[in-house]
């Protein structure tokens, strides 16, 4: 396969798994409730479109699939039948197995029939057309050909046009294709929205469609075009009048513009028969000899602007029309004004919702790259501030506050690069949804997925890894957290359960939450569990949330009986351990009877953080700065002994444990006194607050994540390491982690502290 | 040493040597990615002692073991002459901290020798071979088991 047609291919599967999106969304949609005929619209067209490219690339399998699945939603379109709840599920199953069928096909595997046809089977009997089993292979795709020579007969900018092909606006040019006189046929309307253009679509190919039906005269339309200094170049002025002699029924025309259904105005009406308005013999001759047409164009005067303005479609190029100008170029002055009133420029009409943005494909590996030579940058970037520094320079000179211009560039690449990383989390959530319908269907629950916040943009990188134990949770919320429908009536509650799936930033982190309203954590029984597996003893007082923290210990699975989904005893481990990897954090909330929440929190880029640089116990430490609330300077009067080894210091009416930052991490023994010294007030996002006593503040700044994990290994109380200026690793505080561990000794007693070598 | 040389061929292996506690020890050369200088480590909370703690190694974080340290021998005293050999074990890369980088030497497979069965003494499991070059007895160290356990710190 040569090159060109492998990047085609390739980009044939990266538009397949947007189509696949569309699809879910207008399934969940659907579920919700919302007949409406374009989101009905929407999911047909996505399976139609991907049938047609797997046509072109001659992926049967996937063609056959999709053509009946299509059929499916087109008897659902054409309203003859109204899904329910059941022939939903079985769409999302359809669709989720097309998107099976996409990906095998992309990494050319098969799947087996097996696996389809049951589907397929009870999608015909569903929809009731057997018909379509001969049909099937009707479909015959057109071939993908990569002469694009013959895309040229219409302006590649739709509104560019009046630019050079069509200067005489009120020129009014019929042109007639090939036809004979027929009975039968229809008017047609067709006016592309911008839409259509944005989306790849081709006016040119429609009309060829078309013209393969039967005879077709084609006039277009260009009154809407306005004069060059208003117009926008991204905007379509054009439409067309077209007039189809066929005996074709109006299905067939309409199949034609099946692709851009929504994407533009369309009128068919059935053609008068005894409209005079065919063309005449004559007409058509003309038209066989389309390239000589402009030699003697019918050129109509301005005053008949009224009439049709028309152009000819095909074969009409840029010199095709030149010969023209030199003539009309007065009037086309004297027309400007007339024209302002008449064709004032189209507001952009109340630009569709489905829009789509402008973006550009990227090889990931790219953007990482130019992510590595920023950090790289800030770096660099440090070291020289800290050089400037050193020389002593003023700081006025135009060295330093270059520097500080130079500082403020570095930090908005920086963000700037670090955007292009961020992704929507919607994709995660959607193959979430696949989970739930999949995990529900095998243990004989109902289960609905609600996702709120799947805009949130969050690294693509976090997204990649959260797939695993995200789908771990999901299986675990339907398997244990959700009660059995029966049950689930007597305890007063819908049969349907329900897992819902949050996303949002908070405090400079994304907090993802999985709630189910299942029966929740029932703590006898875990504590039962625990001390049977040895993992507790009898007489330990665990409070509600020690006995939760249980369901995260290695080995621990509370399923009387082993199912296929989950419950094999690797379970929440995995879970906290990957979560923890990415430096994120979770914890479970439970009201028994109510549901459980599992709520993890991620950092929202794993590549770079502000943080406060401090010094203890002569070691240099990055202190995450949107962990720390203020800095304070103690005095006597804020510090309370409590117990005979700990501290609390009193911040305005509120007492908070002080913690010596030096002793936690064994760099030194707890000082003598800790009056005048410097205390960071850390919060936390479950609202929890900490005083960290430090030596010395000296810096704030932006610096590099450095992983330790991959080279070391995990530290307590460390999330990970950094680079200063002077090219010494910093290590950075994972102020949540150390708070938990704390020991929160800040007295002295005779056991020494063991020194980290 | 120069008969060394001649040696170089297929069967046998090449070896850095150098001094550690005042004992020959030797890696297989092919680990051994660049020698340095000794840098200030960041020291790590809850190591190990034979952990001193990570540098910057142009951009990236190179934990660094004190070898006599993680072979139960006499600490160096010196450190500031200390040499450090980065050495690279696939997944993992990491610097020994060690006395003085003695020579690379070629030696014959055949001539190596399973270490015997001591079990008095500590640093036995972190030997895989012996040697005998010039007089001197070779250790050759067994990097998998030097290098910290990994995961070990999670808790």
């Amino acid at each position: 396969m040569s090159d060109p047609m492998a990047e085609i291919r390739a980009s044939f599967f990266i538009e397949c798994e947007e189509l696949l999106e569309s699809l879910q969304d207008g399934l969940i949609l659907m579920e919700n409730g919302d007949s409406d005929s374009e989101t009905i619209n929407v999911v047909f067209r996505a399976v139609h479109s991907i049938k047609g490219g797997a046509g072109a690339f001659g992926l049967d399998e996937l063609v056959k699939f999709a053509h009946r699945f299509e059929t499916a939603m087109d008897e659902v379109r054409a309203g003859r039948f109204t899904p329910d709840a059941g022939a939903i599920r079985l769409f999302f199953s359809c669709a989720d197995l097309l998107g099976d069928l996409v990906r095998a096909a992309r990494d050319d595997i098969t799947i087996s029939q097996e696996k389809t046809s049951p589907v397929l089977n009870e999608l015909d009997k569903l929809v009731g057309c057997e018909e379509q089993i001969e049909e099937e292979l009707d479909f015959t795709p057109a071939v993908l050909s990569l002469d694009m020579g013959d895309a040229l007969g219409l302006p590649d900018i739709p509104g560019l046009a009046p630019l050079g092909g069509f200067p005489s606006l009120e020129n009014t040019e019929e042109v007639a294709l090939p036809l004979a006189a027929a009975p039968k046929g229809f008017n047609i309307h067709f006016k592309p929205d911008i839409s259509l253009y944005a989306s790849g679509n081709e006016p040119l190919y429609l009309l060829r469609a078309l013209r393969d039906l039967g005879d077709l005269v084609v006039s277009c339309n260009t009154k809407r075009i306005p004069t060059l200094d208003t117009l926008d170049p991204d905007e379509g002025y054009l439409s067309w009048q077209l007039k189809v002699l066929t005996e074709e029924p109006v299905e067939a025309v309409r199949e034609v513009f099946e692709f851009v259904d929504g994407l533009c105005t369309l009128q068919i009406t059935p053609l008068d028969t005894s409209s005079n308005d065919l063309q005449t013999s004559e007409d058509s001759a003309q038209a066989e000899s389309l390239p000589t047409l402009v030699d003697q164009p019918e050129f109509k005067p301005p005053q008949s602007a009224s009439t049709q303005a028309a152009l000819p479609v095909e074969k009409v190029t840029k010199e095709s029309a030149k010969p023209k100008t030199s003539a009309e170029v007065s009037a086309v002055t004297s027309e400007t004004e007339a024209l302002k009133q008449q064709a004032a420029p189209p507001a952009k009409t109340a630009s569709s919702p489905t829009q789509p943005r402008a973006t550009v494909r990227v090889d990931l590996e790219r953007v990482d790259r130019l992510v590595n030579l920023v950090g790289e940058l800030v770096i660099n970037q440090a070291m020289l501030s800290q050089s400037v520094a050193e020389a002593g320079l003023a700081p006025n000179s135009p060295v330093s506050t270059g520097l500080e211009e130079f500082l403020q560039l570095t930090r908005d690449i920086q963000e700037s690069v670090m955007m292009i990383r961020a992704q929507p989390i919607k994709s995660l959530f959607q193959r979430m949804g696949r989970i739930v319908r999949e995990s529900s269907a095998s243990v004989g629950k109902q289960v609905r997925l609600h996702t709120l916040g799947e805009n949130t943009e969050v690294d693509k990188t976090v997204i990649e890894r959260l797939a695993d134990p995200l789908t771990h949770m999901i299986r675990n919320a339907v398997d244990h957290g959700l009660e059995s429908p029966e049950k689930r009536e007597a305890a007063g509650k819908t049969p349907e359960g329900s897992v819902t799936m949050t996303a949002q930033h908070r405090s400079g982190r994304i907090l993802i939450e999985v709630s189910d309203d299942g029966a929740g954590i029932n703590r006898e029984r875990v504590r039962e569990k625990a001390i049977e597996k040895n993992l507790i003893t009898e007489d330990m007082q665990l409070t509600d949330a020690d006995i939760d923290g249980l369901l995260f210990m290695p080995g621990f699975s509370t399923a009387s009986e082993i199912s296929n989904l989950s419950g094999r005893g690797v379970g929440m481990d995995v879970v906290k351990s990957s979560i923890q990897s990415l430096g994120g954090r979770i914890t479970i909330s439970s009201v028994e009877g109510e549901g459980t929440t599992f709520s993890i929190s991620l950092p929202l880029t794993l590549a770079v953080l502000d943080g406060m640089v401090v010094r203890v116990g002569g070691e240099t430490l990055v202190v995450p700065l949107n962990a720390i609330l203020e800095t304070l300077t103690l005095t006597n009067d804020d510090l309370k002994a409590l117990g005979p080894e700990t501290h609390v210091v009193q911040i305005r009416g509120g007492f908070v444990p002080l913690l010596d930052l030096g002793a936690e991490l064994g760099y030194r023994a707890p000082q003598e006194s800790y009056v005048g010294g410097i205390v960071l007030l850390i919060g936390q996002e479950d609202g929890n607050r900490a005083a960290l006593a430090v030596d010395a503040i000296e810096d704030q700044r932006q610096v590099v994540i450095k992983g330790l994990e991959g080279s070391y290994g995990r530290v307590p109380g460390i999330a990970a390491a950094t680079i200063l200026g002077d090219g010494q690793i910093a290590l950075i505080l994972d102020p949540t982690d150390l708070v938990s561990q704390a020991t929160g000794k800040t007295k002295k007693r005779n056991a020494p502290v063991p020194i980290a070598g | 040493m120069t008969d060394n040389e001649k040696l170089a061929d297929k069967s046998s292996i090449e070896l850095l040597s150098f001094r550690v506690g005042g004992q020959d020890y030797s890696v297989d050369i092919m680990s051994v990615r660049e020698i340095r200088g000794s840098a200030k480590a960041t020291s790590l909370p809850h190591a190990p002692s034979f952990v001193k703690g990570v540098i910057n190694l142009r951009g990236t974080v190179l934990p660094i073991l004190d070898l006599s340290a993680r072979l139960g021998l006499e600490m160096g005293q010196d450190t500031e002459r200390n040499v450090i050999i980065v050495v690279d074990l696939g997944s993992r890369t990491a610097g020994l901290m060690v006395d003085a980088v003695s020579d690379i030497l070629a030696i014959p497979a055949e001539e190596m020798q399973a270490p015997p069965d001591l079990a008095a003494d500590e640093s036995r499991t972190f030997v895989s071979a012996l040697t005998i070059v010039d007089g001197r007895m070779i250790r050759i160290l067994d990097l998998e088991a030097v290098m910290p356990p990994q995961g070990e710190e999670a808790a």
